[in-house]
């Protein structure tokens, strides 16, 4: 295999991350207003995802790096040429992180409403508007042959992207309620299971309406090989499995299940664009793809051996801290940190 | 709409916003530490109770410096993309390993810090903050790299059109590093230090909370005067670099229009920047030329002198950079620093000799003090930055050439204007906290005071 091969695969590793970790996390932030019915319930809620949702972001930033370190001129393209969605990201992914900091350090009502929709808005918008960018990378978008992108913001914005938002939004949602209903307890347990319940269907319909779209619309029907095949087979299965667990009521297995989900749905993507890494719907030729868009073999060879040794690090103290932070969140207001 | 002025003023806005918390992040979390530290060996519930009350300071500044630093990353990619492809193969890797090194150490082990107190040992949990302190200083380190490249670029060759990575050792062992790394750790120690003895200043005005805040004031002195000291002495270290580096940051700051052997440090110096006409030039000879070269001989090239090299190796165009905001920045960071060296000695001293009752005045300085390691760092931040001008990457890359080619003007103005409003708010709810956590003192943060002043007891802060 290839370095940038290889690279292509810790991108693709780091995004999954991402979406599995921060997944749940704005799903959590997303359903905050409407589970939370007093300021205690509200604070048990921020409390769940308390620990986790700083280190779970990390994972884009890395990415981001990444994709900086390994592919420069895809960075450079995406970045510019998504730039209002990459900007409304950040935006909402800092007066969100802001938010969980800040809204408990005062009693004011108005407060801490301004804060918990600030923790709504952020999460949504980042949740809306990140699967905005990663359905146009497959769909294509207009790329030059100096590798610019050439259309506007509203380019962006096409039934399939806003198709592929919706899916992901009620997706996350879906995967945050499932990790509420096993890190709260009493009231806000019985509630975060009713949006699971409500939610599958769906779910279920949403995605299969999302991948018979894709098929329709986009160059994948020409691309089919193993993997591109295999990922969202298991990721139907997860979700299917999914229904299976919660018709037993057995919650972690179904939080387990949407991770999977979501991995498999974020993998999908990047096996459909392999080798490419964003498409152009001026011409094929003009696409970036992993040899035209890449740093030296000497940055590769170099960030592959710092990745191989750290990663498996980080995986293991983060993993920790979900072993350290097990137990539920109970609903006492004297025992909540935040 | 001129995209690449926007750029520009989008960058140095967000940038130097990020640059007013990373100081304090990097020297709060050592001081936090410490007390941590001590609590752990000595079991003292005093030392528990410093942890926690400047432990909330410090997370209410990192909340923001955390958030506002993504901005950074992504906005090499979004209005610099030109850079992004040019320099990518270079400074990506700084970035990613700086990402995978530091930044997941210190938000993972900073959530197990703030959720942990009851759920793991203690010294678990005091391994923890010095986990947070690790990760701030290599992400430091990391971003210091990626910037020297910059400044001084090494270690690469020009492959059609961009800059390939030849030697990853020569890029990490820069020699701006070496100063740079410990100026920017110093000037953490120095705000946070500052900040620290500016708040426990305005207890002991009011004595309240004397044992705790006296510690403090102890602490944060011996450690400011130290890293005053240290800052003066790694800065001084960088103005010898400038000889070699780059000599026209080191002409403009000083307003030396003409080259000099020996050269003069200016006093003061007022002129017109378009006709370059000298008005006012107040001068000490030959004291540059003993900064730079440590005697009183020595040659400083002048901004006409380098402006006139600079158009023939690299062809026509502006190669001077605004020389009264150098001059002036310099002249407010040197001038912060000085007296920054002076208010830590006295505060020590006050400390350890116990004259609070016939220097009480000189205590009441303390909280206002706190601005000075702001502007220092600000304007140390511009001096380098704008210092760079015309330049991304020192001699290789021009600014015009590193702008987003993808970027409409209405788009960046959008963008602008979000980021102003977004962080003129957060900016004011940082402050609004910070008083009233400061102010309020050790009863907002430790769990035993709160039967005795249950009034100031916010009910979402018992633990």
């Amino acid at each position: 295999m290839s370095l940038n091969t290889l690279w292509f695969i810790f991108i693709a590793v780091l995004y999954t991350g991402f979406f599995i970790l921060e997944g749940f996390d704005f799903g959590v932030g997303i359903l905050l207003p409407f589970l939370g019915k007093n300021d205690t319930q509200r604070r048990t809620i921020i409390n769940t995802i308390g620990p986790h949702w700083d280190g779970n972001e990390v994972w884009l930033i890395a990415a981001g790096g990444a994709t900086f370190a390994a592919f420069p001129n895809w960075y450079a393209t995406l970045f510019s040429g998504f730039y209002l969605p990459l900007f409304l990201v950040l935006i909402g992914l800092i007066v969100r992180g802001v938010a969980f900091e800040f809204r408990s350090k005062d009693e004011n009502p108005t407060w801490r409403s301004l804060w918990d929709w600030c923790i709504f808005t952020g999460s949504l918008l980042a949740a809306v508007l990140l699967p905005i960018a990663f359905s146009n990378l497959v769909r294509g978008v207009p790329i030059d042959a100096n590798m610019q992108y050439v259309g506007g913001f509203f380019n962006l914005l096409n039934p399939f992207a806003l198709l592929a938002a919706l899916a992901v939004v009620v997706l996350l949602i879906f995967h945050g309620a499932a990790f509420l209903s096993i890190k709260t307890e009493g009231e806000l347990e019985q509630r975060a299971k009713g949006v699971v319940r409500s939610l599958w269907l769906l779910v279920v319909l949403i995605l299969v309406i999302f991948i018979v779209t894709a098929f329709i619309t986009t160059d994948i029907r020409l691309r089919l090989s193993v993997l591109p095949i295999l990922f969202p087979v298991l990721g139907a299965a997860a979700i299917l499995i999914s229904g299976y667990f919660l018709r037993k009521e057995q919650y972690g297995r179904v939080f387990l299940m949407t991770c999977l989900t979501v991995a498999f749905v974020v993998l999908t993507i990047f096996a459909f664009l392999y080798p490419r890494v964003m498409v152009s719907s001026l011409n094929p030729l003009w696409s970036l793809n992993i040899e035209n868009a890449a740093s030296s073999f000497t940055t590769l060879r170099l960030m592959t051996i710092v990745t191989l040794i750290f990663l498996p690090i980080v995986l293991l103290y983060q993993g920790w801290t979900y072993w350290i932070f097990r137990k539920r969140v109970s609903g006492d207001a004297k025992k909540l940190t935040y | 709409m001129n995209v690449l002025l926007l750029a520009r003023l989008q960058f140095a806005i967000t940038i130097i916003y990020h640059f007013f918390f990373v100081p304090l992040t990097l020297g709060l979390s050592l001081m936090v530490a410490i007390f941590e530290s001590i609590y752990v060996a000595t079991g003292k519930e005093t030392y528990k109770r410093l942890t926690k009350f400047w432990g909330k300071l410090f997370l209410i500044n990192f909340a923001i410096g955390v958030v506002t630093g993504i901005v950074q990353e992504f906005q090499f990619g979004m209005s610099w993309s030109e850079y992004s492809r040019f320099v990518g193969d270079i400074f990506g890797a700084p970035l990613a390993i700086e990402a995978l090194l530091a930044f997941f150490l210190e938000s993972t082990f900073l959530g197990i810090w703030i959720f942990g107190w009851d759920r793991i040992s203690k010294g678990l949990h005091l391994a923890t903050i010095w986990l947070v302190v690790v990760g701030s200083t290599i992400s430091a380190m990391w971003i210091l790299v990626a910037n020297a490249f910059m400044q001084h670029p090494v270690g690469y060759t020009i492959e059609d059109g961009r800059a390939v990575l030849t030697n990853f050792w020569e890029v990490v062992t820069n020699l701006p590093i070496f100063s740079h790394f410990p100026h920017v750790l110093s000037a953490g120690l120095v705000t946070a230090s500052f900040f620290m003895m500016g708040v426990s200043a305005y207890h002991l005005i009011r004595h309240n909370e004397t044992e705790l805040f006296r510690i403090s004031i102890r602490l944060a002195s011996a450690v400011g005067l130290v890293a005053t000291i240290a800052v003066g002495l790694s800065g001084h270290t960088q103005g010898q670099e400038l000889l070699v580096t780059q000599p026209m940051k080191l002409a403009s700051l000083e307003a030396l229009y003409n080259t000099e052997d020996p050269a003069s440090l200016s006093i003061i110096t007022i002129g017109n920047p378009v006709t370059r006409e000298v008005l006012l030039d107040w001068r000490v000879p030959g004291l540059l030329s003993f900064m730079e070269y440590n005697r009183f001989t020595g040659k400083v090239e002048g901004i006409l002198d380098l402006e006139q090299q600079y158009i023939q190796q690299y062809g026509p165009g502006d190669y001077v950079p605004p020389p009264y905001i150098l001059y002036w920045s310099f002249r407010a960071m040197v001038g912060a620093g000085l007296l920054m060296i002076l208010i830590s000695l006295v505060a020590l001293f006050i400390e350890l000799k116990n004259l609070y009752a016939k220097l009480g005045w000189f205590i009441k300085i303390l909280p206002f003090a706190v601005a000075l390691p702001y502007i220092a760092n600000t304007t140390g931040w511009i001096l380098t930055e704008v210092g760079r001008f015309p330049w991304t990457v020192y001699r290789v890359l021009k600014l015009p050439d590193s702008v987003s080619l993808a970027l409409s003007g209405g788009e960046i103005l959008i963008s602008l204007i979000g980021f102003i409003l977004v962080y003129g708010l957060l900016i004011t709810a940082t402050v609004y906290l910070m008083m009233k956590f400061a102010k309020a003192g050790p009863v907002l943060t430790s769990e035993s005071p709160a039967e005795f002043n249950p009034s100031l007891v916010a009910p979402s802060e018992g633990k």
